[in-house]
């Protein structure tokens, strides 16, 4: 019985450790109409949560927070020094600077980054 | 747009035959059904389909600039702010009412009636209503635990919903598994934890509500900026007075202000006197006279006269809004001291459940009996106690407080790094003009050589700098304008950088500027040597006008020092900063301010593109340099030193040039700004500290490390109550920070 419960215990953590660090996602969320990109803040993520746009060209993106805790209440983009608050259940439009390829994180305003995000810019 | 209606205000509309003009070009706007003009208010209303951008291209094309009335201004933003936050924090102190009325009287009988425990019949349907009743708790009060656990989950990340979802939850699972299935578990494990459950979530409810309200008073600061705004202006159009919201005034629109009111946009003065109290912006107590062409800045307040001005700036882009854009910028940036919680924000809460799950076997392996009873409430504890957010508020908190009370004594931060750099200032590099004095030079004495008149000295020597905006140049300008001298015009001007000007008067060759300036152009000064070293000695510095080759006069120009510099370095030096001036002055007038205001060490004759190599000199030897100057001369020497400091005048200020402004034209803002950030430094490290300590007592605590020799084993309940605390201790302790004093001055 111990055994059963050792393993299933062991497999637990192996579970823990591919599920959130080793697991790399291969799709991305939203990869075609930037013009429509609306990202939704509900239930403590971004939503989508991995998106991508095109390099070299200013992109709008659109936030709508669905949630009234203060920790959604903000977001930043730290390698862009951008930081905007989002009202609630109101559409922000956040102007993006035209930007080299790479992956850039968006995040709520405190340190843990309990919400997160990424934008990928590639090649157009 | 579905036949709605919508607003468009209209700049660029003189007069009223531009109406017409306006509403045809919008009517044949496919879409628009209808389009009226009102014309003092300068807004049109649109009807029909047509969508607003469509609608603000057509007035472009009709030769206008349209503009929505959509925007929402950040006092609008701030109500809906503290509105939404009202309304959370009331389902918050709901959710933890309903958890509670349940958890306390459940974890009451379990502390007088003994062990929650399951035996017979009757007690395990007693027990199902109980387990259903919290069931119904988790549903109501902690609803958003689970559903951001799991969205969390599914997004492979994992956050405090996922430790408060997997806590309670586990223990709600184990309890309903010992009601239903009773003789699979050990006598002694059969044990329920409803009231666990409940008390947590009540607790975490309750947590995040005080936690709510004590981050509402970290943004006091942002907020008492953003009520600076008026909210309505008086505009003059057509001949009348009209008042209208403060986001529909226009560029270039007049606007009449009366004793008492606020200066809604900022404008430069184009009729009448008044005084101005500017010390919400720039923290300088004394208000500022204002007369024709003199700026006013929004947010200012008009004290006894009344004043026409126009509007240069509106909306987004003025002084005020550009410095609360800025404070909220820089309250979100984080400085590097807590890039560790970046570092280990991916790998905390999954490192939290593997250690869960490893003292649950530790437990079941080799823990005494009930095994299972005790491995669950370990491992549920262990979840429980961990607070990844004390850790993230714990910089963040420090930051919003610090950079906002420094927006409240006059002092512009950047960002998180530059608040952090200039709590290790070691030497501060102070520029002379304008920083230590005011940078408002008097033409105070004129030595005669060649020349016989003193007027015909100034009008020559005038006109030759009119065209200069150097302090020194404006000076002499102004001393003309004075004697009410007439100016004439300038040939063949040339500045030469450091040393001074030349060009040709009334067909004389002219030459103006300082000894250099007199050696490298063969000009003899030997016979005046004297009459400049005294000249020096008074901290006048001594400017040679030089016509066709002959030194016809010594100029002495002394720049008065602020009265409160002396005081401010003295402060600097208390905190044990090396304090260096540079100038481009002579030696001597160097010398005698230097004196004058306790600097020992001092750099004279030095060139602008010099600035930066004696920032660098300073940091070869180890220093970390702050630089202060105007931002405008100095910006080389300002972005090469660690922490840039622009001084502004007023609130002519250069937001965007240096790592610090400082609003008003006092070095006290440099010692403010020093304290402030050592001040905010102090508190973020409290603060980490407090939460790492937290994390690395607790979690081994709750995992039971202490069972084996003390017998002690910490209740979840407990464990609840202590994470939810440790973000409200983390906030509050923040919150110090806004009892913060500058020292006196």
């Amino acid at each position: 019985m111990m055994l059963i419960i050792n393993i299933v215990g062991l497999l637990l953590i192996v579970g823990i450790v591919w599920w959130f660090w080793l697991y790399k996602p291969s799709e991305l969320d939203v990869n075609s109409d930037v013009s429509e990109l609306l990202i939704t803040v509900e239930n403590g993520v971004y939503s989508p949560s991995r998106v991508s746009i095109p390099s070299g060209q200013v992109t709008a993106v659109k936030f709508l927070r669905k949630e009234a805790s203060p920790c959604a209440g903000t977001v930043v983009f730290a390698d862009m020094n951008i930081s905007e608050e989002l009202p609630l259940n109101k559409e922000k439009t956040i102007q993006l600077p035209a930007l080299e390829p790479g992956t850039y994180s968006f995040t709520c305003q405190m340190q843990m980054q309990m919400y997160k995000g990424e934008i990928t810019v590639s090649e157009q | 747009m579905d036949g709605g209606t919508q607003e468009l205000l209209i700049e660029g509309a003189g007069c009223a035959s531009c109406v017409g003009k306006i509403e045809k070009a919008l009517k044949n706007v496919h879409g628009v059904d209808d389009a009226v003009m009102n014309f003092p208010l300068r807004m049109v209303t649109v009807t029909g389909s047509a969508g607003e951008d469509v609608l603000i291209n057509a007035v472009e094309n009709a030769g206008y600039n349209a503009k929505s009335t959509q925007g929402s201004t950040d006092d609008e933003l701030l109500d809906e702010k503290e509105t939404a936050d009202l309304a959370y924090y009331k389902r918050l102190i709901l959710g933890m009412t309903v958890a509670l009325v349940l958890g306390v009287p459940l974890m009451a009988y379990s502390l007088i009636v003994g062990e929650m425990t399951v035996s017979t019949t009757t007690e395990r349907l007693s027990w199902l209503v109980v387990g259903l009743l919290t069931a119904g708790v988790m549903f109501f009060s902690g609803k958003h635990f689970y559903i951001g656990a799991w969205k969390s989950f599914c997004n492979h990340s994992a956050n405090m919903d996922t430790l408060i979802a997997l806590g309670t939850g586990t223990a709600w699972l184990y309890s309903m598994l010992v009601v239903f299935f009773l003789t699979a578990f050990p006598d002694m494990a059969r044990h329920v934890y409803f009231e666990a459950t409940a008390m947590i979530i009540g607790l975490i409810n309750l947590g995040l509500a005080l936690e709510l309200k004590a981050r509402g008073r970290t943004s006091l600061a942002i907020k008492r900026l953003i009520g600076l705004q008026a909210k309505t202006a008086r505009v003059v159009r057509g001949g009348k007075d009209i008042d209208i919201p403060i986001g529909h005034v226009l560029l270039n629109d007049l606007v009449r202000i009366r004793p008492g009111e606020k200066i809604p946009v900022d404008g430069l003065v184009v009729e009448g006197y008044t005084s101005i109290d500017e010390s919400m912006l720039t923290g300088e107590p004394m208000p500022v006279e204002k007369k024709e062409s003199n700026e006013v800045v929004a947010g200012t307040i008009n004290k006894t006269g009344s004043v026409v001005f126009k509007a240069t700036r509106v909306g987004k882009d003025t002084a005020l809004a550009h410095i609360i854009g800025m404070v909220k910028r820089a309250q979100n940036s984080k400085p590097p001291i807590g890039r560790l919680a970046d570092i280990i924000s991916g790998y905390f809460v999954p490192t939290i459940m593997i250690i869960s799950v490893v003292s649950a076997l530790v437990w079941l392996n080799f823990g005494p009996d009930p095994a299972v009873a005790f491995a669950l409430v370990c491992a549920t504890t262990v979840l429980i106690i961990a607070c990844p957010c004390a850790l993230g508020l714990a910089t963040p908190m420090s930051v919003m407080v610090g950079v906002g009370k420094a927006a409240e004594a006059g002092v512009l931060i950047r960002n998180g790094e530059a608040l952090q750099t200039a709590s290790k200032i070691t030497a501060m590099i102070l520029d002379k003009t304008g920083t230590i004095t005011l940078g408002a030079p008097k033409v105070t004495s004129i030595h005669l050589v060649t020349a016989s008149d003193e007027d015909n000295v100034l009008q020559l020597a005038a006109s030759l700098e009119a065209g200069s905006e150097h302090p020194l140049a404006v000076s002499i300008v102004e001393s003309a304008q004075e004697r009410e001298l007439h100016l004439s015009k300038v040939e063949r001007f040339n500045a030469i950088a450091g040393h001074g000007v030349e060009g040709f008067v009334d067909g004389q060759a002219l030459l103006f500027g300082n000894e250099r300036l007199m050696r490298d152009k063969n000009v003899a000064i030997d016979d005046v040597v004297n009459t400049a070293q005294h000249m020096a000695a008074e901290a006048q510095t001594p400017m040679y006008f030089a016509v066709d080759g002959q030194l016809a006069a010594v100029i002495g120009v002394s720049d008065p020092i602020k009265e409160d510099s002396i005081e401010a370095i003295k402060r600097l030096k208390k905190n044990g900063i090396r304090v260096v001036m540079l100038t481009g002055d002579n030696k001597a007038t160097a010398k005698a301010v230097a004196d004058k205001v306790g600097i020992t060490e001092f750099f004279a004759e030095v060139l602008p593109e010099d600035k930066s190599n004696k920032v660098a000199d300073l940091q070869q030897q180890g220093e970390i340099v702050g630089m202060t100057g105007d931002g405008i001369n100095d910006a080389p020497a300002l972005a090469l030193a660690n922490v840039g400091f622009a001084i502004g005048t007023g609130t002519d200020v250069a937001i965007e040039s240096a790592d610090i402004t400082l609003m008003r034209g006092s070095l006290h803002g440099l010692a403010d700004a020093i304290a402030i950030s050592k001040a905010t430094l102090r508190n973020i490290k409290q603060n980490l500290l407090g939460a790492f300590i937290y994390n690395a007592a607790g979690v081994p605590f709750a995992a039971g490390v202490l069972y084996p020799f003390f017998g002690v084993l910490l209740s979840p309940v407990i464990a609840g109550a202590a994470m939810a605390f440790s973000s409200v201790t983390v906030v509050s302790n923040a919150n110090r920070l806004r009892l913060f004093k500058a020292q006196e001055h």
